[in-house]
């Protein structure tokens, strides 16, 4: 791009940008590598020294405990899972349809269908109604249903592939469409094949959304089967809280039921790794997607 | 046109086939939109009805429609009440600081990002900043956590070491402005810097090669071409983050300082208010109607902010 002016010159200034950078990269990355090593420390290592990123020795005892009676997290995992699953997927199908139909000009209720889509983004009753409709009208307390439905549409994700759709050539589609083809026939068969990228997009950013998601869970779910790991995590981070509180005033009340430092951190890591491995493809969608979106304002 | 009034000469039924095609394919395009517009109607607008609640005194034998009216009460309560004035004053304050060091650092982020040119570099610093985007604040409280608990955490293992005194950190409220202003900076700079980025790739670069050859170094550059070259997209995000000034990330006021009453001060903003009134520790109506207050005062300002770079950047970059 600006080659000819920065080819072929050692700059110091360079440095002090990689300085800056390095130093970054290693704030991102070094805490979320204490957490995967204190799950991987040896637990007199940790009472010793407090929680260190060079630990005296290592274990895996904490994956071991965590294994021995995972009923809990399995539980968890599987709620977790079942929800990503058919969130994501059930709510990518639905957003393309509508995007779709909202897309295409000589759809005539494109007008209002659009304005209230938009006006939904904009206005939202607010978590004390919503709690008071789901549970009392809905009677979905404690409910998968709960966990699931409301992620379902989100109005900026039908916003941003609406306009990814106007960007397709609409003589293909209206060529397809004189040749007898069903608008039907058109989404499925034409539409989505060639959308895979900015479904992609949109798809991670939904499991994203459905694996990272609380609140649900604390304000809806009773059962401890049918929390998502992100809050049973957060309740386990808590809880073993006021363990230690309690355990100053006896030390040997349960404590074995509750997990040890390591413990925690390694259920800090069984939660987060299957997002990691996500990373990569998110990475490299979501990027492009922004850019593209960002050119475009 | 020319082709379809032959056609419908030569043709009768051609006019009626087309039109019966218009209203098949509208059927089709309003069986597609249905099912997302239905989910839409049942957890969008059917609530909306409850934000009445606002205006009540709530009491549970009568519900959202049976309690009693009572008008402005519970926002003239919000607004004299100590609890909500914090969480207020909180909400825009934390906001606000966001906004300033969040538009910043990534500008500055973006520019420094674009004077890198070896592509491994560039790609290992772009993944390396943009995996906090992908935590949950779960997953942060725990870092948060093993860095800063009172007893064993690392960063009072290191103040033990260079001979300063260890803090608890959990029950001193004074650092967590800086604490929550920090978090907030490393989970989304790496978005924000992408963005920002993304748009100086495509400034013309013959503008730079013209600074050049006039002689003007980087720094000149950055300051006479890329900034204002990104002033638009600073002032959308600007106006962007200035729409959501009512509305607090409750993640990480929530679940980062662990509920700590001693934190309560600094971390409690109209979302955990809002929460608070749903648990019963606030009066609900009141809840209510902060959380209204946070609807109705985001839907004006993004209006607003929208009006305004609509009229002075023009429609394509409005968001409507």
């Amino acid at each position: 791009m600006i080659t000819a002016v920065k080819k072929g010159k050692f700059r110091p200034g360079n440095l002090v940008i990689h300085g800056v950078f390095t130093f970054l990269a290693l704030g991102c990355i070094v805490p979320m590598l204490l957490v995967v090593i204190l799950s991987v420390s040896d637990t007199k290592s940790i009472v010793e020294h407090g929680y260190s990123l060079f630990p005296s020795k290592l274990s895996i005892e904490a994956y071991q405990y965590i294994f021995r009676s995972p009923k809990l997290i399995l539980d968890s995992y599987g709620t977790t899972l079942f929800v990503t699953i058919v969130g994501t997927g059930v709510g990518l199908i639905l957003t393309a349809m509508i995007a779709y139909a909202l897309s295409r000009r000589d759809y005539k209720l494109a007008g209002i269908v659009g304005f209230l889509v938009f006006f939904s983004m904009l206005f939202n009753a607010g978590m004390i109604p919503n709690y008071i409709i789901f549970t009392k009208y809905y009677l979905m307390k404690d409910t998968y249903w709960i966990l699931i439905l409301p992620g379902l549409i989100n109005s900026w994700n039908i916003i941003l592939l609406r306009t990814f759709f106007f960007d397709l050539p609409q003589e293909v589609l209206e060529s397809a469409s004189i040749d007898g083809c069903s608008e039907m026939r058109i989404f499925w068969q034409m539409v989505l094949p060639i959308s895979k990228p900015a479904l992609a997009t949109i798809g991670l950013m939904m499991m994203l959304g459905y694996w990272n998601e609380w609140t649900r869970s604390m304000i809806y779910i009773d059962t401890e089967s049918k929390y998502m790991l992100q809050y049973l995590l957060y309740k386990i981070l808590r809880n073993a809280e006021e363990m230690m509180k309690d355990s100053q005033v006896g030390m040997s009340l349960g404590a074995a039921e509750f997990p040890s430092d390591s413990a925690k951190m390694a259920m800090a890591v069984i939660a987060a790794g299957p997002m990691m491995f996500v990373f990569p493809f998110f990475q490299k969608y979501f990027v492009r997607g922004i850019t593209s979106g960002a050119v475009k304002g | 046109m020319v082709k379809a009034t032959i056609a419908s000469k030569v043709l009768p039924g051609f006019r009626k086939s087309f039109k019966k095609n218009s209203l098949r394919k509208n059927v089709d395009f309003t069986l597609l939109a249905l099912p997302a517009f239905v989910l839409l109607l049942f957890f969008n607008f059917v609530p909306m009805p409850g934000i009445t609640l606002a205006f009540k005194n709530y009491n549970f034998v009568d519900g959202i429609f049976g309690s009693p009216w009572i008008g402005m009460k519970n926002f003239h309560f919000i607004f004299s009440t100590p609890d909500a004035l914090l969480a207020l004053k909180n909400t825009i304050v934390y906001n606000a600081a966001f906004i300033v060091t969040g538009i910043g650092g990534s500008v500055i982020l973006a520019i420094l990002l674009n004077e890198i040119l070896s592509r491994g570099f560039l790609k290992f610093y772009q993944t390396a900043i943009f995996l906090p985007y992908f935590l949950s604040w779960t997953i942060v409280a725990y870092i948060v956590f093993a860095l800063l608990d009172n007893s064993k955490g690392m960063v009072n293992s290191i103040l033990d070491v260079i001979g300063m005194q260890k803090v608890e950190w959990y029950f001193e409220p004074k650092y967590w402005f800086l604490i929550n202003l920090f978090l907030h900076f490393w989970k989304t700079m790496g978005y924000a810097t992408l963005l920002n980025y993304a748009y100086i790739l495509s400034i013309d670069p013959s503008y730079y090669e013209a600074a050049s050859i006039d002689g003007a170094n980087r720094f000149q550059m950055a300051m006479k071409i890329t900034i204002p070259a990104l002033r638009p997209i600073i002032l959308i995000n600007f106006l962007g983050a200035l729409g959501r000034i009512f509305n607090a990330d409750f993640g990480q006021f929530f679940l980062v300082p662990m509920e700590s009453p001693s934190l309560t001060g600094v971390s409690s903003v109209l979302d955990t208010y809002v929460y608070s009134a749903l648990r019963g520790s606030a009066d609900l109506g009141m809840g209510a109607a902060a959380g209204l207050f946070q609807s109705i005062a985001g839907f004006v300002l993004v209006l607003a902010a929208n009006f305004i770079i609509r009229y002075r950047y023009g429609r394509e970059q409005a968001m409507f």
